[in-house]
């Protein structure tokens, strides 16, 4: 299948630290995803409360689409972005935590609200009702980082007219291991997109 | 030129059979795999459509004594390993699996590494016993993943990548996932009733299912399906609970008619969610009404299996391909008195029926919804 289509933004957040189109945006010295994901919210001015809601999984993948849409997107219109996203470790960082709420029978706490979390689309959802994205969408689980997948997907979508453009989003979370690479694809941009340049964003 | 992708072959294993013959019989004879359970957890009973573990290890045996293999896996070894035998698995075979919680239960015991849990650990682990040499694509999207794993499926072929594909889809019936849906308040203290009046929320069941898709068109024969439009678009509205006015739905059935150049009268039968949840059921009636489907029979089969999670789409999907192949509608099992606002054209009992094109719709946590035509091959 031919493809011309590219990249027109990125977003890498890792060692808390955000990338934002090869700028250091953001760094935090020291703290933990929590603490950091919070700095990054107020750095870049969200006004977002359901963020605080939202679980570690969820709060990456807000932090890396908010950054990149919110110049981009007017919510009044409708846009027609996909939402294609994978991990490695699903929503797993979030149903160890609901595990140990029903394990011991005599603390015994499953939240409904916790719940909810235990499903990695949920962050695509949030995503989407953020920016009222009704678009196609999809999560996927990959052992390992797998642009090829994501690169296919994304031009197939584009190319049957199923999406005018695609957010295209890694984002593995579990504890404190963490890494969101967050990137659009749209008919025009400066970087081709195929797998070699998505692995380059990868490897950054 | 788009590829053409059909789908030839299907399997499935339920409370109700491990193969799509037994099930259709049973669902023929109007049989439920739901049954009343006792204690689990925090649960003293419980309604769910559970698989019976003697009988599962008795089947398993016929294909393997290898004995490492958690429950879960082995329902989903037993329910490929039939349809794989007849293919030829090479470099351009995809293996696209789809799970919402997979081996969950592996977190009951800490000793456990996580990495156990992966659900890609499990892909691996079944595309290993197949002989896959690709990468598994896993599909975990809530309650949809198993009819979007149909359409993901069809979309790769679609990308020249492959030429065939074998979808497999399962979960299974666990604590943490009875006790989240408790916590929601969203069971049914009775065997689920979908589209009734009297419907009161989920049952939950686990089954795993697996179909064949292929380009190659001499690989089909009649009765087959070809797969000729889809749509997985979100509701942007809520993260627990369906649009109001199911636009994500309404929006993606309209995007597979759309690809499919056909006008939605075409529509014979719709195969749909009908989680028996006030909501979920509710919503969809409002769909299909303003896209103009209220006349089209409409069945839920979570009266037989319960809410099976990442494996309904696909298990749902077996089952309306043999409704279109005998053109034989299942009645919708529970529903007695209409329970939606929207007039809708529920199944109350078996009929007979011409088939030739179908939908399957789901929808999801998340927001997320997808819809699948198809049209039977003449």
């Amino acid at each position: 299948m031919k493809a011309n289509n590219y990249i027109s933004n990125y977003c890498v957040i890792e060692n808390n630290s955000v990338i934002l189109n090869s700028g250091r945006e953001f760094e935090l010295q020291n703290g933990s995803f929590s603490e950091f994901a919070k700095a990054a919210y107020k750095n870049f001015n969200m006004e977002y409360p359901k963020f605080f809601k939202m679980d570690n999984l969820s709060k990456l993948a807000f932090l890396g689409s908010e950054i990149i849409l919110k110049e981009l997107v007017n919510q009044e219109e409708n846009n027609n972005i996909a939402l294609v996203f994978a991990n490695r470790s699903s929503s797993l960082d979030t149903d160890v935590k609901y595990q140990n709420s029903i394990a011991d029978k005599d603390n015994y706490f499953p939240s409904p609200a916790v719940f909810v979390y235990t499903l990695p689309n949920i962050c695509i959802g949030e995503i989407s009702i953020k920016y009222k994205l009704q678009s196609e969408n999809a999560f996927f689980v990959f052992e390992e980082f797998n642009a090829g997948f994501i690169t296919n997907y994304a031009n197939l979508l584009l190319e049957t007219n199923k999406a005018e453009k695609v957010l295209c989003g890694w984002v593995e979370c579990y504890q404190e291991n963490y890494k969101a690479v967050v990137y659009l694809v749209e008919k025009q941009g400066h970087t081709e997109h195929n797998e070699e340049t998505v692995n380059t964003l990868y490897n950054k | 030129m788009k590829k053409n992708v059909y789908i030839t072959d299907t399997n499935c294993v339920t409370p109700l059979g491990f193969d799509v013959v037994s099930n259709w019989d049973a669902l023929l004879k109007g049989q439920s795999g739901i049954g009343l359970h006792e204690k689990l957890g925090m649960l003293e009973s419980f309604y769910a459509a559970v698989i019976d573990s003697e009988q599962l290890d008795t089947a398993f045996s016929g294909i393997s004594k290898d004995n490492h293999f958690t429950r879960l896996e082995k329902m989903l070894i037993l329910a490929l390993a039939p349809i794989i035998g007849q293919h030829k698995i090479t470099n351009r075979t995809a293996f696209v699996f789809s799970t919402t919680k997979g081996n969950i239960r592996l977190l009951e015991n800490e000793n456990n590494p996580i990495e156990k849990a992966h659900l890609s650990a499990l892909a691996k682990k079944i595309s290993t016993f197949f002989g896959f040499v690709t990468e598994p694509i896993v599909v975990s999207n809530a309650c949809v993943s198993g009819v979007l794993a149909i359409a993901v499926a069809k979309r790769m072929i679609q990308t020249g990548v492959y030429d065939n594909a074998f979808v497999l889809a399962g979960d299974e019936v666990s604590e943490f996932v009875l006790s989240g849906f408790n916590s929601f308040q969203a069971m049914s203290a009775m065997p689920c009733t979908p589209y009734d009046k009297e419907r009161s929320g989920v049952t939950l069941g686990e089954a795993t299912a697996a179909v064949y898709l292929t380009s190659d068109s001499d690989e089909v024969r009649q009765g087959d399906v070809k797969v000729v439009g889809d749509g997985a678009i979100n509701d942007a509205n809520h993260i627990s609970g369906p649009s109001r006015t199911g636009e994500g739905l309404f929006r993606s059935i309209k995007s597979a008619f759309a690809e499919s150049g056909l006008q939605t009268n075409v529509t014979d039968y719709i195969s749909a969610h009908g989680t028996a949840t006030l909501y979920n059921d509710e919503m969809e009636a409002i769909a299909f009404n303003r896209l103009g489907l209220q006349k089209v029979p409409v069945n839920s089969l979570k009266g037989y299996y319960g809410h099976t999670l990442g494996a309904s789409g696909l298990l749902e999907t077996v089952i309306a391909i043999e409704s279109a192949r005998k053109n034989q509608l299942i009645g919708s099992k529970g529903f007695s008195a209409m329970g939606v606002s929207q007039p809708i054209e529920v199944v109350a009992e078996k009929k007979a029926k011409e088939i030739k094109y179908f939908l399957k719709t789901a929808s999801g946590f998340g927001g997320c919804n997808t819809a699948v035509l198809f049209e039977k091959v003449s």
